[in-house]
């Protein structure tokens, strides 16, 4: 009987995944980018090497502001759900009794697991002109118009602080209970105040947490179009809805494609930037 | 006053993240037209609605078969590839590991571009197929690093004693590596599911005339708030948080004890 | 520095747990005294009563003549060393062992000198810019022991400080903690499971077991003679022998033991297997035949059953030049002095 070389047989077991992730990720995403690359003369597409769709987007002041628009909602919703999230991942970690810590996590992330229409739609319902949240108001006599809520940038933050409130409160609390708490009896017994502790302790610890916690806000969260396009209308356009625009209407492929590059740039960036602190095997 | 703060704030915390799904659910059972206060009810006009909608039901089908098909697929294929990469020396290992990960930190919506570039280009036809081929795309790294993290020495010693009483490759996989990995091999299948099911984006760009229940949602959308897409939205969050509390309580639970 | 500590009548609960019962202790400024006992003996419950980390539910707790049972671990001049040891990972070694030094406010250039000269103590200080993941368990004990010292605490207590080496480290690692001590005249509060580290180690052992103090005393006397079965059976291997008492004369299956009283009803004589000797004395244990006989380096190990009582087994400690055959017949015997005598109840 002969048995496959093992080394043969190794590859045997990786090669259909590896084949799926070059044929349906690696070449398209060339194709993606030599796409980019490509200009639109009328309706016929011309591929060459032509950087026009990278510079268009100095030229052309939508893009351009897309792109600012995206940062900037994108950094504010990844500052506020770490501010908001680290107390309830540390209350839920040091304050919850043990034996109710994992149902309080389960519960504080299960609406995590909503769809994102979805649970984008339910934000719609909640502050819409005639939502929940103007109707309570109104019922109460506390305003006499509707508050303007909804397709504003306010309402894209909130539906996005939401959803990265519940990712980063399982990051950092898994975090957070894996240091021994014999570290904070150790600070605290050295003559640590509560603040001090935290500050020379138990934050440079749980800073890997954090990082990578806010790493995975800013990916997804810069790549997101249907929290923007549902709550935050058409009254700025993010990158993400920018590509769709392009795919849609103008069917201009070549822009949507360098777009989507320079999506993936910043991303990059921002790995680049914070890869010191990043534990992505952690995740 | 400082022993309440902590409670207080959790208190808060549970509102912000219950008010929207608590919305959703609540006026799903609204008798009127529109689902916002005051609530008049309880009733299940808008389920019965909605259950009767060949294109709602069809959509949540579709949803269906998307959703086990590519988490079938994606576990199968990280499960070969996490078996090859653990037990065996391969060279370039840690290349090909980063190049099945990668897909992990692109954002969906360049997945799904990029594969309606070449979708186009080749001229196949878009198709819950295609949708279900970007999903395992998606799931198939989180499969495979999930499997891959649970694949320990203690599973390689079983294997050399079964290989050690005569067990073939096949009967070595089948009958101890499986069965030992079945925690984690569950885990990664109700994770895609979930995952999956959810998604709209990559089935919004690869699909044609069949879709899949969020894109159907989303094409709802247009026409502004209603009790029916509160119905829908309500049905959809209870099949992915069953999936996960099975996760939670089977596997898990499970694993700890 | 140093100081005295004392503890009247502490008992904590946990839940339905008593973890300490009515402990009260006296520790002497600058002395080394261990807490030995098995798990869940309460030893490191009161070492957290000690060190602040458990307000106890009765009782209080008293260093150099101030009332501590209520105070917070910072404001306590006692600094404890964890088991796991708690180095900041992110800290280098002088940084770690200038915490405290920094918490108290002290200026970068003073604190920095003062964790030198502790890593110098403990013989690290050309580790001082490194981080705690580059060093042996043995070099993180010996940081943990420099930063815990560093604020100059009256107490230190030490949470089974040694439970991660292996037994050589162990061994060297005693020495050294008992010449910092002598060197720097700290009260020492240590807790182990070890009774061969206590002995080594301690000036005064204290036995405990389910929340009491069993004894306590000089390890000599400990061993030697025990206060309680319990404290006699965790300081070393014990041959138990029934007796029985009928107010004047105890007797066993050896017959009457000389020179032993006890009140009336059953009890057990011990002996340890070493002061079990071959031959004929003071109280002989007849004939019996060797079951198992096996050498150990200093002694040989035989097992006997007697003839007078073939339900018992004894094991005795015999010089190493004395290797009897297993089958073969050995008389052991013993002297007055060398065992204990302890009431069972009725």
């Amino acid at each position: 009987m002969s048995r496959p070389a093992p080394r043969l047989q190794g590859a045997g077991f990786v090669a259909p995944a590896l084949l799926w992730t070059l044929a349906f990720f690696v070449v398209p995403f060339l194709v993606m980018g030599a796409m980019s690359l490509a200009t639109l003369e009328g309706r016929t597409l011309v591929w060459g090497l032509s950087l026009a769709n990278y510079t268009e987007l100095t030229e052309k002041a939508y893009l351009w502001r897309a792109v600012m628009v995206s940062m900037e909602i994108t950094l504010t919703v990844t500052v506020v759900s770490v501010v908001l999230a680290y107390p309830l991942a540390w209350i839920i970690a040091f304050r919850v009794p043990q034996r109710w810590q994992r149902l309080a996590l389960l519960l504080a992330i299960l609406p995590f697991w909503t769809s994102y229409v979805v649970r984008s739609y339910a934000w719609l319902l909640v502050l819409a002109r005639e939502g929940v949240v103007n109707q309570t108001l109104m019922s109460l006599g506390l305003i006499s118009e509707p508050v303007t809520l909804a397709n504003t940038r306010f309402a894209t933050v909130t539906g996005f602080v939401h959803f990265f409130v519940m990712l980063l409160t399982l990051t950092i609390y898994a975090n957070l209970v894996q240091l021994s708490p014999n570290y904070r009896r150790a600070a605290m017994d050295l003559g640590a105040s509560a603040f001090q502790t935290f500050r020379h302790v138990i934050l440079p610890l749980t800073l890997p947490g954090i990082v990578t916690g806010a790493f995975l806000t800013f990916v997804l969260c810069i790549g997101d179009y249907v929290t923007p396009q549902i709550l935050g209308g058409n009254t700025e356009l993010t990158v993400p809805q920018v590509i769709m625009v392009q795919l849609g209407r103008r069917a201009d492929f070549p822009l949507a494609s360098a777009l989507a590059i320079v999506l993936m740039a910043i991303v990059t960036l921002v790995y680049i930037l914070s890869a010191r602190w990043l534990r992505l095997d952690r995740i | 006053m400082m022993r309440l703060l902590p409670w207080a704030y959790l208190i808060v915390a549970f509102v912000f993240i219950y008010l929207p799904v608590a919305s959703l659910v609540l006026f799903s059972f609204q008798d009127g037209g529109l689902p916002v206060p005051p609530f008049e009810g309880p009733s299940l006009r808008w389920y019965a609605d909605i259950l009767s909608d060949g294109d709602v039901m069809a959509a949540l089908g579709n949803s269906l078969l998307v959703a086990a098909g590519s988490a079938a697929l994606a576990c199968a294929l990280g499960f070969l590839a996490a078996y090859g990469l653990a037990r065996h020396v391969l060279p370039g290992s840690a290349l090909i590991r980063g190049l099945l990960i990668a897909p992990l930190t692109v954002s969906y919506l360049i997945v799904g571009l990029g594969l309606l570039i070449v979708i186009q280009r080749t001229g196949l036809g878009l198709s819950l197929m295609t949708a279900g081929i970007g999903h395992v795309v998606i799931n198939l790294p989180l499969c495979f690093a999930i499997i891959y993290a649970s694949m320990g020495a203690q599973q390689q010693n079983a294997e050399r004693a079964a290989r050690d009483l005569g067990a073939d490759e096949f009967r070595v996989i089948t009958l101890v590596t499986i069965p030992m990995l079945a925690p984690a091999i569950a885990a990664a299948f109700f994770l895609s599911v979930t995952l999956s099911w959810d998604e709209f984006i990559i089935s919004f760009l690869l699909t044609r005339f069949d879709v899949t229940l969020p894109v159907e949602i989303w094409s709802m959308l247009r026409s502004g708030l209603s009790p029916r897409l509160n119905a829908i939205g309500s049905l959809v969050f209870l099949v992915s948080v069953t999936a996960v509390l099975i996760l939670e309580i089977f596997v898990f639970r499970k694993n700890r004890s | 520095m140093t100081a005295p500590v004392s503890i009247r009548s502490v008992s904590h609960t946990f839940g339905d747990f008593q973890a300490l019962s009515d402990v009260s202790l006296e520790i002497g400024a600058g002395e080394y005294v261990t807490l030995l006992g098995p798990s869940g003996c309460g030893k490191t419950t009161l070492l957290s009563v000690l060190g602040g980390f458990i307000d106890p539910t009765a009782g209080e707790v008293l260093i150099d003549g101030r009332d501590m049972t209520r105070v917070a671990p910072a404001k306590r001049p006692t600094t404890t060393m964890f088991q796991d040891y708690a180095l900041f990972p992110h800290m280098s070694l002088r940084d770690n062992v200038a915490f405290g030094l920094r918490m108290g406010g002290m200026g970068r250039a003073a604190r920095y000198e003062v964790a030198h000269e502790m890593l110098d103590l403990v013989g690290l200080a050309h580790a001082a810019a490194t981080r705690p993941h580059a060093l042996s368990g043995g070099q993180r004990q010996r940081v943990a022991l420099a930063r815990a010292l560093a604020v100059k605490p009256d107490v230190l207590l030490l949470d089974e400080p040694l439970g991660a080496l292996d037994l050589k480290l162990r061994r060297a690692m005693q020495d050294e903690l008992k010449a910092i001590q002598r060197r720097v005249g700290t009260t020492f509060v240590h807790v182990t499971h070890d009774q061969e580290e206590a002995m080594a180690i301690a000036d005064r052992i204290v036995v405990m077991n389910a929340g009491r103090i069993e004894d306590e005393g000089p390890p000599a006397r400990i061993y030697r003679e025990p206060a309680t079965l319990f404290a006699a059976d965790f300081m070393g291997e014990m041959n138990h022998i029934p007796a029985r008492s009928d107010g004047s004369v105890v007797t066993t299956s050896f017959g009457p033991l000389p020179g032993l009283r006890a009140a009336r009803g059953d009890a057990v004589l011990c002996i340890r297997p070493e002061a079990l000797r071959s031959g004929e004395g003071a109280l002989s244990f007849g004939p019996g035949e060797i079951k198992v006989s096996a050498f150990f380096g200093t002694y040989t190990r035989v097992q006997v059953v007697p003839e007078a009582a073939p339900d018992l087994v004894l094991t005795a400690h015999l010089p190493p030049s004395e290797m009897p055959e297993p089958g073969s017949r050995l008389t052991l015997s013993a002297d007055a002095p060398a065992f204990s005598l302890f009431p069972t109840g009725n």
